[in-house]
């Protein structure tokens, strides 16, 4: 048992059972990890795997640094005045528009399908709500990328840094800095190949 | 050149044992054949006798790394952190590659370059090959090209498959050194003592996967390129003569940490972990998606394992 243990459990199986915990507060639920062996305050000081960071534009989050959560917004589909970078690319399913996943009060966080609000840190439940095998395959690390110790404390990519949200399908990614923060972000463009290897013929000085 | 008679082994007493062996490389010493060698730079009679890696006593292990780090301060003027950390208790490393996401565009092999000190150029030396193949072929190496040479990735219709070292649980190269250089370790990660390559390359012909690399001439490495970070068994600056290959980053991934290919790879297609522990990702994967494993008829039993996680 004693490797088994070594493994920390990834912060999402924390973050998702605190929030079950917080919606359902029926003492049912409320021993639930309890049986699983440790008590909700023990757990909370394993080490935690850490999300990357979203990788956001330069300069444009908070949100709600433009845009007014007491101003009345209408909810109707209509092509914006800003945005454009989105606008001309969103190409998500056929009916997505921004408000779909966008709050329309508080612009600084991400809104479920049921309307809940979601971080943009936590992005990838609101991806899961539609591409719920690849969030599975994501929390056991088949799907996406990771870094950091095979044993221990790692960072997940989120479905962000890979995939552009408006228009999702992979391309190539990049390292960008932001805020001061390298990330990685995805790109628009397909990547270029590194060299191909010399040719044995090629090698001779 | 000569008529000279070559000595015969057996009339030199028994080769087989330690004693035997030193014997007669003693007793070689004496002779011509070595009092060239002598002369040749960085040749140290000490290197020469040392016993095998698994029987150095844990002071003889702690001179020769020593002795690797006075090497690389006189070589590249740096300074190094050389160890020989063993395998952990109750891990045995798995690889797993989606070929399904795989885009061919080669970072992982100048990564595993940067991390593990290979030489640059003549010879340029790679650990991992990515080659190119048909969606209409499938995996088939007689439709493989190694070369491509592509503006952006991945081209249409293709598809793209990295080989690197197998670990093999029944490694051929294993079997086919002649001096023991080369073993399978405790976590499966095959490793070469470099002191102890012969250079005839017999293992070479041996890896049915090409993932074994010669120094064919000195090493081109240059000093501001090199990583401080090395382990005896894996990435140490090689001498021109001897065989290399990928180790599992084995000075990370003994640490805990994830290779170089695995943090470096832009499409996450590539997995690492302990085969032993039900939740790492190569469980997951082998539980969860279409595996196979390279050349499976050849019984070698790699565990670097290819997937398909669509």
């Amino acid at each position: 048992m004693a490797i088994w243990s070594r493994n920390v459990r990834p912060r999402i199986e924390l973050l998702a059972s605190l929030a079950a915990l917080a919606l359902a507060a029926s003492p049912a639920t409320a021993s639930e990890p309890a049986a699983k062996g440790a008590p909700p305050a023990a757990r909370a000081l394993e080490p935690l795997v850490q999300a990357n960071t979203p990788p956001f534009s330069d300069g444009i989050f908070p949100c709600s640094g433009c845009h007014d959560p007491k101003a009345k917004v209408s909810l109707e589909r209509r092509q914006l005045a800003f945005h454009d970078d989105q606008q001309s690319v969103l190409k998500h399913g056929e009916e997505r528009w921004c408000l779909d996943c966008h709050d329309a009060q508080n612009r600084d966080v991400l809104r479920s399908a049921a309307g809940k609000p979601i971080p943009f840190t936590e992005s990838y439940r609101l991806c899961g709500q539609c591409h719920g095998d690849k969030l599975r395959d994501w929390k056991v690390g088949v799907h996406g990328k990771r870094v950091g110790r095979w044993d221990g404390e790692k960072t997940y990519f989120l479905c962000v840094n890979c995939h552009n949200p408006h228009t999702p399908a992979w391309k190539g990614v990049s390292d960008v800095v932001v805020d001061g923060k390298r990330i990685v972000s995805p790109t628009l463009e397909l990547l270029k190949p590194e060299p191909r290897p010399k040719r044995a013929e090629e090698q001779r000085q | 050149m000569s008529t000279t008679k070559l000595p015969v082994l057996a009339e030199q007493g028994e080769p087989d044992t330690d004693e035997g062996r030193r014997a007669l490389l003693k007793a070689a010493a004496a002779g011509t054949a070595l009092a060239g060698l002598s002369g040749c730079a960085g040749f140290s009679m000490e290197d020469f006798l040392r016993k095998h890696f698994r029987e150095l006593s844990p002071e003889e292990l702690k001179r020769a790394l020593a002795k690797v780090e006075a090497k690389n301060r006189a070589a590249f003027g740096r300074e190094t952190h050389v160890t020989a950390e063993g395998p952990q208790e109750g891990v045995v490393f798995g690889y797993g590659l989606d070929i399904s996401r795989c885009v061919g565009c080669r970072r992982c092999v100048y990564a595993c370059v940067k991390e593990n000190n290979q030489s640059r150029q003549h010879p340029q030396i790679h650990w991992i090959t990515v080659l190119e193949m048909d969606k209409e072929h499938g995996v088939d190496l007689a439709h493989a090209d190694a070369f491509y040479d592509a503006a952006t990735v991945p081209r249409p219709g293709k598809f793209y498959f990295p080989v690197q070292c197998q670990q093999c649980r029944n490694p051929p190269c294993v079997k086919a050194c002649p001096t023991q250089a080369t073993w399978k370790e405790k976590d499966g990660i095959v490793v070469i003592d470099y002191d102890w390559c012969i250079g005839c390359r017999c293992c070479m012909s041996a890896c049915p996967y090409g993932a074994r690399h010669f120094n064919l001439a000195e090493p081109t490495l240059p000093a501001a390129e090199l990583n401080p970070d090395q382990h005896y068994l894996g990435n140490r600056p090689r001498p021109k003569g001897v065989v290399e290959k990928c180790t599992f980053c084995i000075q990370r991934s003994r640490k805990g940490r994830y290779t170089a290919c695995v943090e470096v790879c832009p499409v996450g297609a590539r997995k690492f972990g302990n085969l032993l522990d039900p939740e790492s990702e190569i469980r997951k994967v082998m539980e969860t998606k279409r595996v196979f494993v390279f050349k499976e008829d050849l019984a070698t039993q790699p565990q670097f394992y290819y997937f398909y996680a669509t």
